[in-house]
């Protein structure tokens, strides 16, 4: 192992859980990366995860971690910045974990710019469950509550978290893992609420089940069906049809929760003591 | 500072005056009938001491948004009603496993479902107990008057960072909305209990080991402690470990720190039991309407006691074993058709005949009716 | 060939208790600098032809790949 990287690892509890060419190990490395280039100290740097093969990454990160419900690490982690506003704080998520089951608070974080970088897995199923489809798995890709094809449209969870109202919002793969890492750096610099979603491979269940049976098969996949977001803005919706949008979708400064609430309270509060 | 103040108040209020004294500096809530008064107090007051409160999406939300705060190492509550008590059942699970200090108020109202909003209930105290799925620990304490509501919360608090263990206030409407005067005490004679810290530095620290007491030191999060805190179980380092043997040992650890640390949070009170021949186990605010129908069968001659909890989980079974073994009746009024009986039929185990008073109609007790009840088996034997 | 991985030019190191035999590594080095042993287990092959470009070590899910220096330092 790099020496770089070891020291943000609790070594001695790898290898991983993962299996052999799942994706999740590039990201967490792009993550200890991201956080290497800044400088960030790790007794100031907190992890909260939800359930999920991909929530497990934190265990591996020596870090104050935790590794809380399904769907539910924002709110955890909510309550962690709001409480200790100068502490770092990052999400782990999986695909169906923040966009089914906690899809309601990846709204809300990011309707409040809270100061807390998500960084979403997603490989289009429920991997830890063994290969359910999510919301983010592809219409007509197969898995094992789709054995006839998923008839559910697609979600573009990016779109959503522009939308709501966070103030970062990129998409990267494993494959271009070099600019996933600086998604995920500019993500944590970014003051207010940051979503990088991870495209990462899920090689036993979403890649066998769709003919993509290996890790190598699925950074070939996200190789061949990566799209920069400069030029997917000048395609059709058919010719997008089934593309991987990668880039910067929204890097912009705003107000952000916590600070917001200091200043109102600087504001308003003080005429109020003594009630 | 220095002198006992009176202070008219409603339940609601209670919690919050008491909370803030007890050093609760974080409130995460959502807005439910009849509770909410909680919220809109905090939200005004949390920040004036120091402390911050969010409003969250919905329960969930809130019972982990005050979990997190809590692993900071600030105290945290939060509060609800029946359908938002349901809600946040999975994440008060979580704090039970990880070992999270945390209170958790439920104003309870009539359901299930929506119910009836605005009507109080003790509908919940079951699921108060066994909401959450596994075994688990938890506190329950259903206090009986706004003046109990404002030491119990301060108990609660107490009780959840001294143990390491979620604690449920349970109130009802009544008590919530109830306007009394509550004696305030002074500072210097309020007890203050604080999660017990580190005693080694972080290299030495193991998050999830048992000291000799059951409770685990426990340190906050940014402070140099670095260490995982996972809902799956876990050894004492505080990672995974699936093996049966780590899982035995967890859970009756964890279990067996309750049953070890009974004088921390066991609270009941026993009035006109010496020569009782009937008994009335009561909790929550039908114990005041049992009170006047207890002093009122006494004035006519019937030997009538109260045994009533106020620690109502885990449950006082060793005192109300003793106390059964001299009666031959206990009756048990409550605001729902018979729940907290069914613990009292278990341990009492056919020392004395156990029989109920249910109001299920979204109304309160009048004493009458609770005299009603005394009379009833007092005649029959009679 | 292990000779070769242990010596000091070496300069993509393979940690053979880390590797799951994805191939990863292997599909994407540009110089075809490794293969697979029996065991799937990566190994450096050809380290002369490395031009360090680090792809293997990044995008190894297993942190067991440590590539030396850097080409641009
Ligand atoms: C409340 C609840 N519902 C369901 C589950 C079961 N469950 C565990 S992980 C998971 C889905 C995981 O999928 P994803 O979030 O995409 O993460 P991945 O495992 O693919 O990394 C589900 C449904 C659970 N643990 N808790
Ligand atoms: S099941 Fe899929 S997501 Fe989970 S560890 Fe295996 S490859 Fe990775
Ligand atoms: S990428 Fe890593 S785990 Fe996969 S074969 Fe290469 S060294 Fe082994
Ligand atoms: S550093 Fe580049 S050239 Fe060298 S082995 Fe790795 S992928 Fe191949």
């Amino acid at each position: 192992m790099n020496d770089k990287l070891k020291a943000y690892f609790r070594t001695d509890h790898l290898p991983h859980i993962w299996c052999p060419g799942c994706g999740n190990g590039i990201v967490t490395a792009a993550i200890v990366r991201a956080i290497d280039d800044l400088g960030w100290s790790k007794d100031d740097t907190v992890f909260v995860s939800g359930i999920g093969c991909s929530s497990r990454a934190p265990g591996y990160l020596d870090f104050n971690t935790l590794h809380t419900t399904h769907g539910r690490a924002l709110v955890f982690a909510t309550g962690v910045k709001v409480a200790r506003p100068d502490l770092n704080v990052i999400v782990i998520t999986g695909d169906g974990d923040a966009s089914a089951i906690g899809g309601n608070h990846l709204i809300h974080a990011a309707r409040r710019n809270i100061d807390i970088t998500t960084i979403c897995f997603n490989n289009n199923i429920y991997g830890m469950t063994g290969g359910q489809y999510s919301p983010l798995s592809p219409t007509d890709s197969f898995a094992s509550t789709a054995p006839y094809g998923n008839a559910d449209r697609t979600f573009d969870l990016c779109r959503l978290v522009e939308a709501a109202g966070a103030s970062y919002v990129a998409r990267g793969t494993t494959y271009h893992v070099t600019p996933l890492t600086n998604m995920i750096r500019r993500g944590l610099e970014k003051k207010g609420f940051s979503f990088v979603e991870a495209m990462t491979a899920c090689p036993v269940y979403f890649g066998r089940r769709n003919k993509l049976p290996t890790g190598v098969d699925l950074l070939n996949w996200q190789r061949d069906n990566a799209v920069p977001v400069s030029r997917a803005a000048k395609m059709e919706p058919e010719e997008l049809a089934g593309k991987i949008v990668i880039g910067t979708f929204l890097d912009v400064e705003m107000p952000e929760y916590t600070e917001t609430y200091e200043r109102l309270l600087k504001e308003h509060a003080a005429d109020r003591s003594g009630e | 500072m220095g002198e006992t103040t009176r202070r008219l108040m409603q339940g609601n209020e209670a919690i919050v005056e008491a909370a803030l004294v007890a050093g609760c500096r974080f409130f995460a809530g959502y807005p439910i009938t009849p509770s909410t008064e909680i919220a809109e107090l905090l939200a005004a007051r949390l920040p004036q001491a120091g402390g911050r409160f969010i409003q969250m999406e919905d329960e969930i939300a809130s019972m982990g948004a005050a979990i997190g705060a809590s692993l900071t190492g600030t105290k945290s509550m939060t509060a609800t009603s029946g359908p938002g008590f349901s809600l946040k059942q999975e994440n008060l699970g979580f704090a039970s496993l990880t070992e999270v200090p945390v209170v958790v108020v439920n104003v309870q109202r009539m359901g299930p479902s929506t119910g009836m909003p605005t009507a109080p209930s003790q509908g919940d105290i079951m699921q108060a107990r066994w909401g959450t799925h596994g075994d688990h620990p938890v506190v329950a304490m259903a206090p009986a008057s706004v003046g109990e509501t404002y030491e119990a919360t301060i108990k609660a608090f107490n009780i959840s960072e001294a143990l390491r263990v979620p604690v449920v206030i349970l109130l009802d409407e009544v008590i919530g909305h109830m306007r009394e005067g509550v004696e305030i005490p002074r500072a210097e004679d309020i007890q203050l209990l604080e999660r017990k810290g580190p005693s080694t530095g972080p290299a030495d620290h193991l998050p999830y080991a048992d000291d000799g007491t059951g409770v685990p030191e426990m340190a906050p999060f940014g402070t140099g402690y670095r260490y995982h805190v996972t809902g799956l179980f876990h050894d004492e380092t505080g990672f995974p470990d699936m093996s049966n043997a780590t899982a035995d040992t967890l859970m009756r650890r964890i279990m067996g720190k309750m049953e070890r640390h009974r004088d921390v949070y066991e609270w009941t009170e026993t009035t006109d039991t010496e020569d009782a021949e009937v008994l009335l186990v009561t909790y929550g605010s039908p114990a005041q309407a049992a009170r006047s129908a207890i002093r009122r069968a006494r004035r006519e001659g019937m030997k009538v006691g109260e045994f009533r909890v106020v620690t109502v989980w885990p449950f006082p079974e060793e005192r109300l074993r003793q106390l059964a073994g001299g009666v031959r009746e206990i009756i048990v009024p409550e605001m729902n058709l018979g729940q907290l009986r069914l613990e009292v039929e278990r341990v009492v185990a056919g020392r004395a005949r156990v029989s109920g008073i249910n109001r299920t109609d979204g109304d309160i007790f009048k004493p009458d009716e609770i005299y009603a009840g005394i009379r009833e088996v007092y005649g029959g034997e009679r | 060939m292990s000779s070769k991985e242990l010596s000091a030019e070496t300069p993509v190191r393979i940690d053979r208790s880390l590797c799951k035999a994805c191939g990863i590594c292997i599909a994407f080095c540009p110089k075809q600098v490794l293969e697979a042993d029996e065991g799937a287990i990566a190994v450096v092959a050809h380290p002369e032809e490395c031009i360090r470009c680090r792809m293997c070590e990044l995008r190894c899910p297993d942190f067991a790949v440590t590539v030396r220096g850097d080409r641009g330092g």
